[in-house]
């Protein structure tokens, strides 16, 4: 059984305090310049102190659910995106779903790293489209700023918080969802992660005198296979549904760093304008970023009922994946969020 | 492939990813400091070297080619064995 699924709703929050360069060109050797050419950022937002990843994701949750006209109570399953959770466990889905009131639904976490987003709307489409579920809610959101090294001029710069949600379910006629492809390496898995703090090395003094509870990434390894493997997965998903590159009208990819998406651009040969950027407000959001980008690229007017977007993110684990997306939702209420 | 047809194709690949004229690239230049090359610039250059010589450039290898010069004895190893 295969049944129609569609974007019901879409919310977004980014916390309002705003981070620009300068702020990091005032504590390490670093300058906006530098920052910019490299990785196509200008600014990022963090949370306060006192803020966590689940009050964020509530509250895109929150927008979703207004401009999907559906109550808490109707959702049926809540998946947070996230690796940057409230907790190891529970889930950060268990607190969204507390937060937002949403007693009926079933709640977990899917831990994809930047590709998290993906990975959870895949598996939202599979329950809605088998008919276990009609309401579900994702949310990618991220609190990486609790997470970063500051000492670390590399990985400190690039990253930011933010919180997106899509409501999907069954809405008669609208079938939006086309191809996911969704992969992973486990050998890369040490080239992007958090050490300590899980069962492989538990805290102690050692692990935070090593700053070994921030985030570890060699940027050469991540640049190389991000590359390669979104170029890849894209043509894959496109493969399945006998599309082409000039069917999309739109790629969403994961805002990683500008230099990856260029280099994705080159090789697919994607012209500058079907390419949406978000990053340089932003970051690097990990699993906030695709949602982000829609939201800024349909509050701005450029996407309308009718196009196709193809999505496409890498990260952590290594995973990667890819998903076509025919654009039919207009619930957007005309106030840019962004 | 002679020394000097290896050579040209060569600088023909770092020319279009670095975005530096033919002419300004000699065996000792060096990619950081002579052709402002930053560490991605670096491996992007490496994949384009991979595909237009057919061979493996290892990351862990990378650290060491630091010159247009590194660069030729490396693939020449490479490709040989």
């Amino acid at each position: 059984m295969s049944l129609p699924v569609a974007v019901l709703g879409l919310g977004v929050h980014v916390p309002p305090r705003i981070i620009t360069n300068e702020y990091f060109a005032q504590m390490l050797d670093t300058s906006d310049e530098w920052i910019h050419s490299r990785t196509g950022i200008r600014e990022r937002r963090f949370v306060e102190e006192n803020v966590c990843t689940s009050d964020i994701a509530a509250l895109a949750a929150q927008q979703a659910l207004q401009r999907a006209g559906l109550e808490a109570g109707e959702i049926e399953l809540i998946i947070v995106a996230t690796a940057t959770p409230d907790h190891l466990f529970p889930s950060t889905a268990c607190s969204v779903q507390e937060k937002i009131q949403a007693h009926h639904a079933a709640a977990f976490d899917v831990s994809a790293g930047c590709s998290g987003f993906l990975y959870a709307l895949s598996v939202a489409v599979q329950f809605v489209a088998n008919g276990s579920y009609r309401k579900v809610l994702v949310v990618g959101a991220e609190t990486l700023s609790k997470f970063i090294d500051m000492e670390d001029r590399a990985t400190c710069v690039l990253l930011g918080d933010g919180a997106g949600a899509m409501i999907i379910g069954g809405d008669g006629e609208r079938n939006d969802f086309l191809s996911f492809v969704l992969e992973a390496d486990g050998r890369g898995r040490q080239a992007l992660y958090l050490p300590a703090g899980g069962s492989v090395l538990p805290a102690s003094a050692e692990t935070v005198q090593g700053r070994k509870h921030f985030v570890q990434m060699n940027g050469r390894e991540v640049y190389k296979w991000a590359v390669e493997k979104i170029t890849q997965v894209s043509r894959k998903a496109l493969d399945q549904e006998s599309l082409s590159l000039e069917d999309i009208d739109y790629f969403v990819p994961h805002q990683a760093n500008l230099r990856i998406i260029e280099g994705v651009a080159e090789r697919l040969h994607l012209p500058p304008e079907k390419i949406l950027l978000s990053l340089p407000r932003y970051g690097n959001t990990s699993a906030a970023s695709i949602p982000l980008t829609l939201e800024e690229a349909l509050t701005a007017g450029r996407i309308q009922p009718g196009d196709l977007l193809l999505m496409a993110a890498f990260g952590a684990g290594f995973t990667w994946a890819a998903g076509l997306l025919r654009w039919s939702w207009s619930g957007c209420d005309g106030q840019p969020t962004l | 492939m002679n020394d000097q047809e290896f050579y040209d194709r060569l600088k023909k690949v770092v020319s279009a990813r670095l975005a530096v004229p033919e002419e300004q690239i000699r065996l000792e230049s060096r990619y950081a400091e002579d052709l402002g090359a930053d560490s991605l610039t670096v491996v992007d250059l490496a994949m384009a070297l991979e595909e237009e010589f057919q061979c493996k450039i290892f990351d862990s290898d990378l650290d060491q080619i630091k010159t247009v010069a590194d660069t030729l004895a490396y693939l020449r190893s490479h490709l040989s064995a």
